[in-house]
């Protein structure tokens, strides 16, 4: 039977953890409240170049010289999966929801005999892929540093994929990550980011009806404008991966302490139990004793 | 006039200001226009510069050292998509002078020719910027 000590040092282990992740519980819960309201401070910039672009897109897309952005180089070969998880773990199965989806992605691609080539945004998604796919890899880009991701650091990445799409290195370039639905429920998404996938819109029309003038004219304009959307998108993504991550980190920390207090009871209890069994026992021996006289 | 323009100014991580005005002049990329209320619809892009707000209900006269983006203006409303926006207050002469340091060394780095005629361009709209300071 184990002693009594070793019951009170693992009581006391289990409380300590309990503390631990019931801080990191409400650490969570603080800076999911600041993600939120990063994640909806960018929607209206997303929002309205998305608008105007739909718009100017509809009807250049046919048009021969239209911007690769937008009608793609031409083949459909070389993929890039760009993968956005969190650089930290301990949120319960954010980063590995994922990465399944960005594998499910991947496979697919591959079956169909396409090339793949992978971007890995944290450092969670690249352990995880490393095994499979170490060659596929071709970059990690990492905020551990960062301490509030800004549009800075999703332009960082949008340059580079810019880039390399300009210098041909891929035809189609996806990114997953997790949009945020609420706090309990984060979707593994995947959207394609280059070339465009317009949302049917006619052309934008003022609140009186009338139509827009466009300066300098629409090609120009788009052509300033698809590039600065990659950015935003991987902004967007990056922002709701921010939220996610935290959120999922505060339901897996709450059920952690909540699973740290059951694990507490019992311990108590087998404690209780076997310092009873011993008290009982030292008296059956001194009675049996006495009687023994 | 007693009618004022509403405008909302927009960065990509938030929305900066949401104000009416007299009048706001916005640096396009083919001139700076001046936009009332009743402006007509028109959609531009930005270039390096200065937006002046005059008269704004609550923000009265302010202005804003922006880096590119686009406006869209329709006769009720102005919205300013900014790349990059500070109140000009919080720009001074030291911050305005590493940027330019940082474009020149872009400038020597950049890669293909179109590349090259952007940066220089951007460099262009800063140096005059500077002399406007």
């Amino acid at each position: 039977m184990p002693s009594l000590k070793s019951f009170r040092n693992r009581i006391a282990s289990v409380k300590s953890i309990r503390k631990i992740t019931k801080a990191m519980q409400m650490v969570a819960a603080s800076n999911l409240r600041r993600a939120q309201d990063a994640a909806e401070a960018a929607r209206p910039y997303a929002e309205k170049m998305n608008a105007v672009i739909a718009s100017l897109a509809g009807g250049l897309k046919d048009n021969p010289g239209a911007p690769a952005l937008l009608a793609g180089s031409g083949k459909d070969q070389v993929h890039l999966v760009i993968v956005a998880t969190a650089d930290r773990g301990l949120c319960g199965g954010f980063n590995t929801n994922i990465v399944r989806r960005a594998r499910q992605h991947i496979q697919a691609l591959e079956r169909n005999g396409k090339e793949v080539k992978i971007l890995c945004v944290g450092r969670k998604g690249r352990d995880q892929l490393k095994r499979q796919y170490a060659k596929r890899i071709i970059d990690t880009v990492e905020f551990v540093q960062v301490k509030r991701i800004g549009f800075t650091n999703a332009a960082a990445i949008g340059r580079r994929v810019l880039d390399m799409f300009a210098a041909g290195d891929f035809d189609v370039c996806s990114i997953v990550y997790s949009e945020f639905k609420s706090v309990i429920s984060q979707v593994p998404t995947l959207r394609q980011l280059i070339p465009v996938v317009i949302e049917e819109a006619g052309p934008l029309v003022g609140p009186q009806g009338n139509v827009y003038e466009y300066e300098p004219d629409e090609a120009a304009i788009l052509a300033d404008l698809l590039p600065r959307n990659v950015n935003v998108q991987i902004f967007r993504a990056l922002l709701e991966n921010v939220a996610g991550e935290f959120g999922a980190k505060m339901a897996a920390m709450d059920s952690a302490t909540r699973n740290a207090g059951e694990v507490i009871d019992n311990l108590t209890l087998q404690y209780n139990r076997t310092r009873q069994a011993m008290i009982t026992k030292e008296l059956i021996e001194i009675i049996s004793g006495a009687e023994a006289l | 006039m007693t009618d004022k323009i509403a405008f909302d100014i927009v960065s990509p991580e938030r929305l900066l200001l949401s104000d009416e005005a007299d009048m706001v002049t916005v640096p396009g990329s083919e001139g700076d226009f001046g936009v009332l209320a009743g402006h007509m619809p028109l959609i531009s892009t930005l270039r390096p510069g200065v937006i002046d707000i005059r008269g704004g209900s609550e923000s009265g006269d302010l202005r804003f050292f922006v880096l590119g983006g686009f406006a869209e203006a329709n006769p009720s409303k102005l919205t300013v998509l900014a790349e990059e926006a500070l109140p000009m207050t919080s720009v001074d002469a030291a911050t305005l002078e590493q940027r330019i340091k940082n474009t020149e060394e872009d400038l020597v780095l950049a890669k293909n020719e179109s590349d090259r005629a952007r940066i220089a361009e951007q460099l262009d709209h800063l140096r005059q910027l500077r002399s406007a300071l």
